[in-house]
């Protein structure tokens, strides 16, 4: 048992197809300007044959390789998905698998967008509860495979990749209180649902409701971990759309952050959004290790999950 | 509230949120074809108008508010 758990390094990756918004103007009615201004995306990475459990223990592996510990030392694997074709064995132990990890415990959790704070949640508790000593958390997502690509208000916006955080125990908790939820009654408004579902949103519901519920939670998530907005080093909201992060942010009084905009290249990755974007702004070095870093996740469910991590 | 009360009060938001010139919100004019107010702009109208004027409007409701005419009449009954 620890009194608190810290992320000791992180790891991402993207698949190497670049898909502009050119190119998509090619496939619907749509026009590069419309999705910049839309939503703020130039261009997304879609993978070719990578799976979500190919992304995932990439994106582990780079972890782990930065973390100083060894596949022997995990004994808890997490991977939050909600776009794995293949269902059983589990994403979670297919990294196990690729990493030569003995012996984990091993699960996925789907709660889409808002996926890698659920994790990092679950992760955390499991080492203050003395289940798990050394965690790899994992949000990996291939949206491209449940993207109908004739659907010009939906195609625009996704992305594949994966992010992955490698926990440990700490004296000092680096990772903050979560704030978690949900808005049941508002479930149908983004579905991926059916025997061949595809990505359904009604997009405008969902930018309300991001747009006037989220603020405060993340408040709350900052007032539990006893840190004041502007005391943040980084933003990193799940990257939907930049019209929602930075009203955002500014509704928070973030005024010393970084803010995540890793959407511009990336898109929408859903569960992977989260890690991939923080891993990114921990390797420019544009946060200092020991920093306070606000995650929250958003979307599918409707779930929301976020807390105050410090960097590593 | 008179209705062009309501309207001025509405050419004050879209100014703010979407950078409408208030000359040109009179009752007639469309929100998208007219005035450009894209649909996520049209979601910042529409909870800042909830804010200004009191009244609940509902997602469902959204997509019926096409001109600025329909828009204040929605308020005008709901306020």
């Amino acid at each position: 048992m620890s009194p608190g758990s810290k992320i000791v390094s992180l790891g991402h990756y993207q698949p190497s197809r670049v898909l502009t918004n050119d190119d998509l103007a090619q496939l619907v009615d749509t026009t590069d300007e419309w999705i910049r201004s839309r939503v703020g995306i130039a261009e997304r990475r879609i993978a070719g044959d990578e799976t979500v459990a190919d992304m995932a223990s990439a994106a582990a592996e780079k972890a782990l390789a930065s973390s100083g510990l060894t596949a022997a030392d995990i004994d808890l694997v997490v991977v939050a998905t909600c776009s794995s074709i293949d269902r059983c064995p589990n994403v979670a132990t297919r990294v196990a698998a690729r990493l030569g990890i003995r012996a984990p415990g091993a699960y996925d959790l789907n709660t889409a967008c808002s996926g890698f704070s659920y994790g990092l949640a679950t992760v955390d508790h499991a080492i203050r509860a003395g289940a798990a000593r050394n965690a790899i958390v994992v949000g990996s997502e291939k949206l491209s495979d449940l993207t109908d690509w004739t659907d010009r208000s939906t195609c625009v916006l996704f992305g594949d990749a994966a992010g992955a955080a490698v926990v440990t125990g700490a004296d000092e908790p680096g990772i903050g209180p979560v704030v978690w939820g949900s808005d049941p009654e508002k479930g149908q408004v983004l579905r991926i649902e059916g025997w061949r579902p595809y990505i359904y949103q009604d997009g405008q519901t969902v930018f309300r409701w991001a747009t006037t519920v989220l603020a405060p939670l993340a408040l709350e998530a900052c007032a539990k971990a006893g840190v004041e907005p502007r005391e943040l080093a980084a933003f990193v909201p799940h990257q939907a759309n930049l019209r929602i992060i930075e009203p955002l942010a500014r509704k928070l009084g973030v005024t010393n952050a970084v803010i995540a905009r890793d959407i511009v290249e990336s898109g929408n990755t859903s569960a992977a959004s989260v890690p991939l974007a923080l891993s990114k702004l921990v390797e420019r070095r544009e946060v200092p290790s020991g920093a306070p870093a606000l995650l929250f996740g958003f979307g599918g469910g409707l779930t929301y999950a976020g807390q105050v991590v410090r960097c590593p | 509230m008179t209705r062009d009360e309501i309207t001025a009060g509405l050419a004050e938001i879209l100014e703010e949120v979407a950078g409408v010139n208030p000359d040109d919100v009179v009752e007639g004019k469309s929100f998208t074809d007219d005035l450009d107010v894209d649909s996520l702009s049209m979601v910042e109208v529409v909870v800042a108008a909830e804010e200004k004027f009191g009244v609940k409007i509902p997602d469902d409701e959204v997509q019926n508010l096409r001109t600025v005419g329909d828009a204040v009449s929605y308020i005008e009954k709901a306020g």
